[in-house]
């Protein structure tokens, strides 16, 4: 089977104006993966299940994935002579800028002709908010259907293209995305007895008491 | 009839007088039989409980493997699963009930006729079990129907499932037919219907019937 | 409601009608005259759980089929994101209840994949003991199940059951549950079997196939289950493939794809068995690779039992407690008695996954149930549901 460098070089081959990214999976498992623009993605797909030396015609696994945004602070170092004649200060600058999130989709892709595989490929949303489509690969391989109808009840992704689109978990009345991070359940907080509780108690009988935190002075 | 002796005499069964249980054991040896109405009436519904045939999840392989030759719930009358509820008289939930299958679960409930019966089978039945932290997840059956036997476990051995049906049974035997306390199949003002949960936007409404059930309160801290 | 007030009976079916779907509605289609849109609803006697399917009937006829999930989503991996790796565990043994043990070893196998984890030998035998032990328990509940679905109301079940129970009886002295074992560890297993227990395992596997030869005798050559199941149900291997059906409802088309053998992972390689395959893919075909799949196991087990070697059970260098795995991700897969079954896990670094995701067999395995019961009857979708083999808790996760 072709490393996954070979098979982008491939797809970027036949397909010079797709954009094809090398994912790097830092882990010990080392499955590295494609990142596929949401344009060319259908096409790359077909070539991919296609292909006599790939024969992909197996999608074993479409998983859902929500990176929510992230603040990322940039500490910039620089050295400012100092105007007294000392040393020269070493200024830290810390400036924040939010990485937009996304929506992700990652497809397990082996050949059952050719008993090899996985080829990892992923699909990535624009953001997280409102740009939330990307190209169903139902029309590729049929295993998506279900899969990608679960990611669009638990996730929000819209599959365009998809046959039949609705919630396949959920009830189609529910309105929320569960799976995605940001995703707050209804407060249905309800005190429940545990033997744990009981056990505090009698604990707290037997530890010594907690020691006296120094009284602070009230600032003026 | 004797009067019971002065040292541990057992209890005088209530709907049959003054008679002990000692005399009519005495009697019952003589090949004649007292008893009551109500106890006859009892014996029969406990001895041929009907479950309904209705398994949710894991527990619901457990209460097969009850059915099955090894533990053997026929011995105790309860055999024959109906698959319609209009013929049972047992419901025994088990499994974890979600919030889509809850609506149904009340459903099936309003179609069982009186005298009916429900057992929580397992820790998800009872309050939600190892899933309670879902989204999908009701925290308990008894949120929405009345729950007569509780039986903890994930999942409960078959012997656990038979223990509560021994329990179901002497509850049964132990119903009155009338005055204050009677069950609550004899009293018309009790409801046997219960309203169903619909599906809102984010959760069941409502979340949980009050006239059912209400949150333990926590005791008071000293 | 009473007898005579039928003005109620409208708004009950109309109440039933708006629940998420319709359940009993006549549909007026200008080409076929009356349709029948039937519920079989999540509550009925095919004891596969609370799986429902909106049928839509032409007489006795199927137009369309739609199935319906959810009803035991009990946000599995939403959970799995708030607890520890070691934590999930437990919940895996509740994902496919049939198969505890080999869902374990799925899982833990995509953890090991994913920091890197090795497992010492005994342990990879005692795990193929395991999950053969559980094809077995698997397959002939599901050869009882698939008979209960035929009409046979209990007897081959009961005869499955009793293999079943001295399986279980084994599970629990060596695990101490009966069917949620949460036996497989991240570098090994949790407990080393005793010379006993692995005398009563290997008695039991020597009689395993007399019972097989009983149970055959009485079903196999049935007129009845040969007139119910052959022909019905058929499956073509290329849309198989192209669904990603997997398991034995893939081979009975012919395709020869088993995890065992193209992963190869444990040490499936060491060992010798065949993989059956079918010619026709339809219900008989199912039902025979499961016979026949249980053989395999048996050779399997006596081949185990034989080369079972001294030696620890877990990794020494395993981590229990704080165990983080580094940032990455991996896949990890094993052919379950359902099929392919795959857990794909997300780490950055934390004690929790980012993302946890089980590949469930039993829902792709549906992904064709309308195309392989339209045309049949309905009677004939219930045989066709049986012998996919789901399990709801896998399905709905």
């Amino acid at each position: 089977m072709e490393t996954v460098e070979q098979i982008r070089e491939r797809l970027l081959a036949r397909f010079p104006a797709a954009h094809v990214t090398l994912v790097t999976n830092p882990g010990a498992a080392a499955e590295h993966s494609l990142l596929l623009d949401a344009a060319h993605a259908h096409d790359l797909a077909l070539f991919l299940r296609d292909d006599p030396a790939q024969r992909l015609d197996y999608c074993s696994n479409a998983t859902g994935v929500d990176w929510p945004d992230k603040e990322i602070t940039d500490v910039v170092k620089t050295t400012v002579p100092d105007p007294a004649g000392g040393p020269p200060k070493i200024v830290e600058q810390k400036t924040t800028h939010v990485q937009p999130g996304c929506l992700e989709v990652v497809y397990h892709l082996y050949s059952m002709a050719l008993k090899h595989g996985p080829v990892i490929i992923r699909l990535r949303t624009a953001n997280r908010s409102d740009q939330v489509a990307l190209p169903s690969l139902t029309p590729v391989w049929r295993s998506c259907d279900f899969q990608e109808r679960e990611i669009f009840d638990l996730y929000g992704i819209v599959f365009e293209r998809h046959p039949d689109l609705r919630r396949l978990l959920m009830w189609d009345e529910f309105k929320d995305h569960p799976m995605r991070k940001d995703y707050v359940e209804p407060d249905d907080y309800e005190w429940e007895p545990t033997a744990h509780g009981a056990v505090l108690e009698r604990a707290k009988a037997h530890l010594p008491p907690p020691p006296t935190p120094p009284a602070k002075e009230a600032k003026p | 009839m004797s009067d019971s002796a002065p040292s541990p005499a057992p209890a005088p069964f209530p709907a049959a007088g003054n008679i002990s249980d000692a005399d009519r054991e005495e009697l019952r040896r003589h090949g004649i039989l007292m008893t009551s109405l109500e106890e006859l009436y009892n014996w029969g519904r406990s001895n041929s409980i009907w479950p309904l045939q209705f398994g949710l999840a894991c527990c619901a392989i457990e209460m097969i493997a009850a059915a099955t030759a090894r533990f053997d719930i026929a011995r105790f009358g309860a055999e024959i699963f109906r698959p319609s509820p209009r013929q049972a008289d047992l419901m025994i939930v088990s499994g974890t009930v979600t919030k889509k299958m809850a609506p149904l679960v009340v459903r099936l409930w309003n179609q069982m006729p009186e005298p009916k019966y429900c057992i929580a089978m397992g820790a998800c039945a009872i309050s939600g079990g190892p899933f309670k932290q879902g989204y999908n997840v009701l925290k308990g059956i008894d949120r929405f129907i009345p729950v007569d036997i509780y039986i903890p476990g994930c999942p409960p051995r078959p012997e656990a499932l038979l223990n509560g049906l021994i329990q179901l049974q002497q509850k049964i035997k132990g119903e009155k037919l009338s005055g204050p306390d009677a069950a609550r199949h004899t009293r018309p003002e009790e409801p046997s219907e219960f309203p169903i949960p619909a599906y809102g936007a984010h959760d069941l409404e409502p979340t949980k019937n009050p006239a059912v059930w209400s949150p333990p309160t926590p005791p008071p801290s000293a | 409601m009473s007898c005579s007030d039928f003005s109620g009976l409208d708004a009950e079916l109309s109440a039933f009608t708006n629940m998420g779907g319709p359940t009993v509605r006549a549909v007026k289609d200008q080409f076929h005259g009356d349709l029948l849109e039937v519920s079989m609803g999540p509550q009925h006697p095919s004891t596969h759980g609370v799986f429902r399917m909106v049928a839509t009937l032409d007489g006795e006829q199927l137009v369309k089929l739609k199935p319906v999930f959810g009803y035991l989503h009990r946000n599995h991996e939403k959970i799995a994101e708030n607890t520890t790796y070691l934590g999930s565990m437990p919940y895996t043994d509740r994902l496919d209840y049939l198969c505890s043990m080999s869902t374990n070893w799925a899982y833990a196998l995509a953890v090991e994949k994913l920091s890197g984890q090795a497992v010492p030998d005994r342990a990879q035998y005692l795990r193929i003991i395991m999950a053969e032990l559980t094809r077995l328990v698997n397959h002939s509940c599901l050869v009882g199940f698939l008979f209960n679905d035929l009409g046979t109301s209990f007897t081959p079940l009961l005869y499955a059951f009793r293999e079943r129970e001295k399986i279980l009886d084994l599970f629990e002295s060596i695990s101490g549950s009966r069917m949620m074992c949460n036996y497989q560890r991240f570098g090994g297993c949790r407990v080393d079997p005793s010379p006993e227990w692995l005398e009563t395992a290997r008695k039991l596997v020597e009689n395993f196939p007399r019972f097989l030869d009983e149970y055959e005798r009485m079903l196999t050559g049935n007129e009845i289950m040969l007139a119910r199941t052959q022909g019905i149900g058929r499956l073509d291997p290329v849309h198989a493939v192209n669904a990603g059906i997997t398991g034995p409802v893939l081979r009975a088309g012919g395709v020869d794809y088993d995890v065992r053998k193209v992963d190869g992972y444990g040490f499936y390689s060491r060992f010798d068995f065949r993989v059956p395959l079918g010619s026709h893919g339809d219900c008989y075909d199912r039902y025979m690779m499961r016979i026949l799949e249980m053989r395999e196991s048996v050779k399997i087990l006596n081949q185990a039992f034989r080369d079972l070697p001294a030696g620890p059970i877990m990794d020494p260098k395993a981590k229990t407690r704080g165990f983080r795995p580094k940032a990455g991700e991996a896949y990890g897969r094993i052919e379950s008695p359902k099929g392919e079954l795959g857990f794909y896990l997300i780490s950055d670094g934390s004690p929790n996954p980012y993302r946890y995701r089980v590949r469930p067999p039993s829902l792709i395995n549906l992904t064709l149930l309308e195309e392989m019961c339209l045309g049949h009857t309905i009677a004939d979708a219930v045989v066709i549901l049986g012998s996919i083999d789901i399990v709801l808790g896998e399905v709905d996760r």
